[in-house]
């Protein structure tokens, strides 16, 4: 099957300008010195340097980073310590069917019931502590909740892929539980970690559903400033803004797959 | 029965007990059972009972029971009845089950030519779909509406063959809705379709070319089957956030094409009614559910993830 019929070869193609026509319709204006309007006036990159004085996009861009890198933290750590209690333990099939129907919820149920849900919780939670106010916190929560779902799966999956025998073996050998998991477990296991802190950090970074619900009026993310944008009306700054994180969205697409692709070597 | 779990077994190498190896079974799995059980569980059947209540005057919630959220989400109303909320729910899962098939309909194609590209390059070709992947919805959505603005050739055209008015843009509309839907969802079908793709066997496909097979069975019965795994996984992941989906419609279809997402955003924004928020997003599980379960009764097994 080498060679490909030509239909399917201009199908191809027709689907990728599909799909990348857009995205250069926006970094094309970018660099356009207009101020106003969709009409090309010359080339001009100062949009991009006034993007870097503005401080409600810098707020914005650091509360996106905060959120990403605690939630990620967070959500690798019990979403990993979750994968192993789950696979490495003999639990009747009832109790791993119901713990598997839990972690596969953020899967099978649209973003945006989890997101009116917690909007409901936090409402309640708001009698017992002030720190359900929505915000930051709030929101950071929400990202750790589908994200401790992901991470446990794709960690799962790798538990599953490497088997136990070197676990058995390392037993076999008296290795306490701390030594086995420190020194045997853990380095097998950490293409998988990464890979599921990958995940959150990108579901993180690219979430707006859940944030748009549980956000204060102190916590813009950079996607709930572009979308309140787009209704005020899109300055040529929004154009570069977006074109730099789909240029940081290409990099760190590049990398994943660099790094992911020399560890399979 | 009981007695039978305090004995000792070797687990893998380890000598121990049932219990002691639940015990620490559980320790693991505490801290993130807790917090999805407080986060995900809890919060879910606190939306659960919250539709059964009353909104107060103020957009606060009273604690008197009732069914009016969900008649009022099936048209009943002090007026008589209308259809509108239940025509905004068809809408969506119409939506949803046309986006995810058009993007199916365009992944096969876009597989096939992938997987036949050269080892070097097709890492590249690849990379093509991962990056909008990963694009964020909000930025996609807005490139959509930008690319449909009255100042674009695409608008100008249209309105030069007599489509829209002069100056008008693309949107709002069906048409922009399904042209947002499907660039934002078709990565999701591709990727995981192309796990199953690189995987098939072409011999298969030969001898099925061999014997004289119509293009329609080589595909029915020697590829859709080898790739249903990674189909249901890409069908799946398209559906299930289609049917939520609130920011392609809120920017391409207005007030006129709303779809389900919408409707629920409106009554935790704005309109503040929470018990028909929560009402809401009862019905959208509902047929979210229903419209797996149709599918999953279709195709055999599904494997997520």
């Amino acid at each position: 099957m080498k060679r490909t019929h030509p239909v399917i070869v201009a199908i191809s193609y027709l689907t990728l300008v599909f799909l990348y026509l857009p995205l250069a319709g926006v970094a094309v204006f970018s660099v356009n010195e207009a101020r106003r309007g969709l009409v090309w006036k010359g080339f001009t990159l100062k949009w991009y340097y006034k993007l870097f004085q503005n401080e409600w996009i810098l707020e914005a861009a650091w509360n996106t980073l905060l959120l990403a890198v605690g939630s990620t933290l967070v959500a690798t750590l019990l979403g990993t310590v979750l994968a192993i209690g789950m696979d490495r333990f003999p639990w009747r099939s009832h109790t791993s069917n119901f713990l598997d129907t839990i972690l596969h919820i953020p899967v099978v149920i649209p973003d945006i019931i989890l997101a009116a849900s917690l909007v409901v919780a936090f409402g309640l939670l708001r009698w017992v502590s002030s720190i359900f106010e929505p915000g930051l916190l709030n929101m950071m929560i929400g990202h750790i909740t589908f994200q401790v779902a992901f991470v446990a799966l794709v960690v799962r999956s790798r538990l599953v892929a490497i088997g136990r025998e070197v676990e058995e073996a390392a037993r076999d050998l008296f290795a306490s539980n701390w030594y086995l998991l420190q020194k045997v477990m853990l380095p097998l296991l950490m293409p998988g970690i990464f890979a599921g802190a990958m995940l959150a950090f990108t579901l993180s970074l690219d979430d707006f559903v859940i944030s748009f619900f549980t956000a204060g009026p102190e916590s813009q993310t950079l996607p709930l400033f572009i979308f309140a944008a787009v209704r005020r009306g899109v300055t040529p700054q929004i154009h570069a803004l977006s074109t730099l994180i789909m240029l940081l969205t290409v990099v760190l697409v590049v990398l994943t797959e660099r790094v992911t692709r020399q560890r399979d070597r | 029965m009981m007695k039978r779990t305090d004995s000792l077994i070797t687990w893998y190498g380890e000598l121990t007990t049932r219990n002691r190896l639940l015990k620490r079974g559980s320790v693991l799995l505490m801290p993130g059972m807790l917090w999805l059980m407080l986060f995900l569980v809890l919060p879910g059947l606190v939306l659960v009972v919250v539709s059964f209540l009353t909104r107060g005057a103020y957009g606060e919630l009273e604690w008197v029971f009732t069914l009016e959220n969900y008649k009022r989400l099936a048209g009943f109303s002090l007026f008589g009845w209308t259809a509108d909320y239940l025509l905004i729910l068809w809408r969506s899962i119409v939506v949803a089950m046309v986006t995810t098939f058009i993007s199916v309909i365009l992944s096969y194609p876009l597989c096939f030519f992938i997987a036949a590209r050269p080892e070097r390059s097709r890492y590249m070709w690849l990379t093509l779909v991962i990056i909008p992947f990963w694009t964020n919805m909000v930025i996609r959505a807005y490139a959509w509406f930008l690319i449909l603005s009255p100042e674009m050739p695409f608008a100008k055209l249209a309105s030069f063959l007599g489509f829209i008015p002069q100056g008008a843009p693309l949107y709002p509309n069906a048409f922009a809705v399904y042209l947002g839907m499907v660039s934002m969802f078709l990565p999701f079908v591709t990727l995981p379709l192309y796990a199953s793709v690189e995987r098939l066997d072409w011999s298969l496909v030969e001898a099925a070319q061999d014997l004289y097979a119509s293009r329609v069975r080589v595909f029915t019965q020697a590829i859709l089957p080898q790739t249903l795994p990674g189909l249901s996984v890409g069908i799946i992941l398209t559906f299930v956030p289609a049917m939520g989906m609130f920011v392609v419609p809120d920017l391409l279809g207005g007030a006129k094409y709303m779809l389900v997402g919408n409707l629920i955003q409106q009554q935790f924004g704005t309109s503040r009614d929470w018990p028909f928020g929560a009402a809401i997003s009862m019905g959208l599980m509902v047929l979210t559910m229903v419209g797996l379960q149709i599918y999953r009764r279709k195709g055999k097994e599904i494997e997520v993830v």
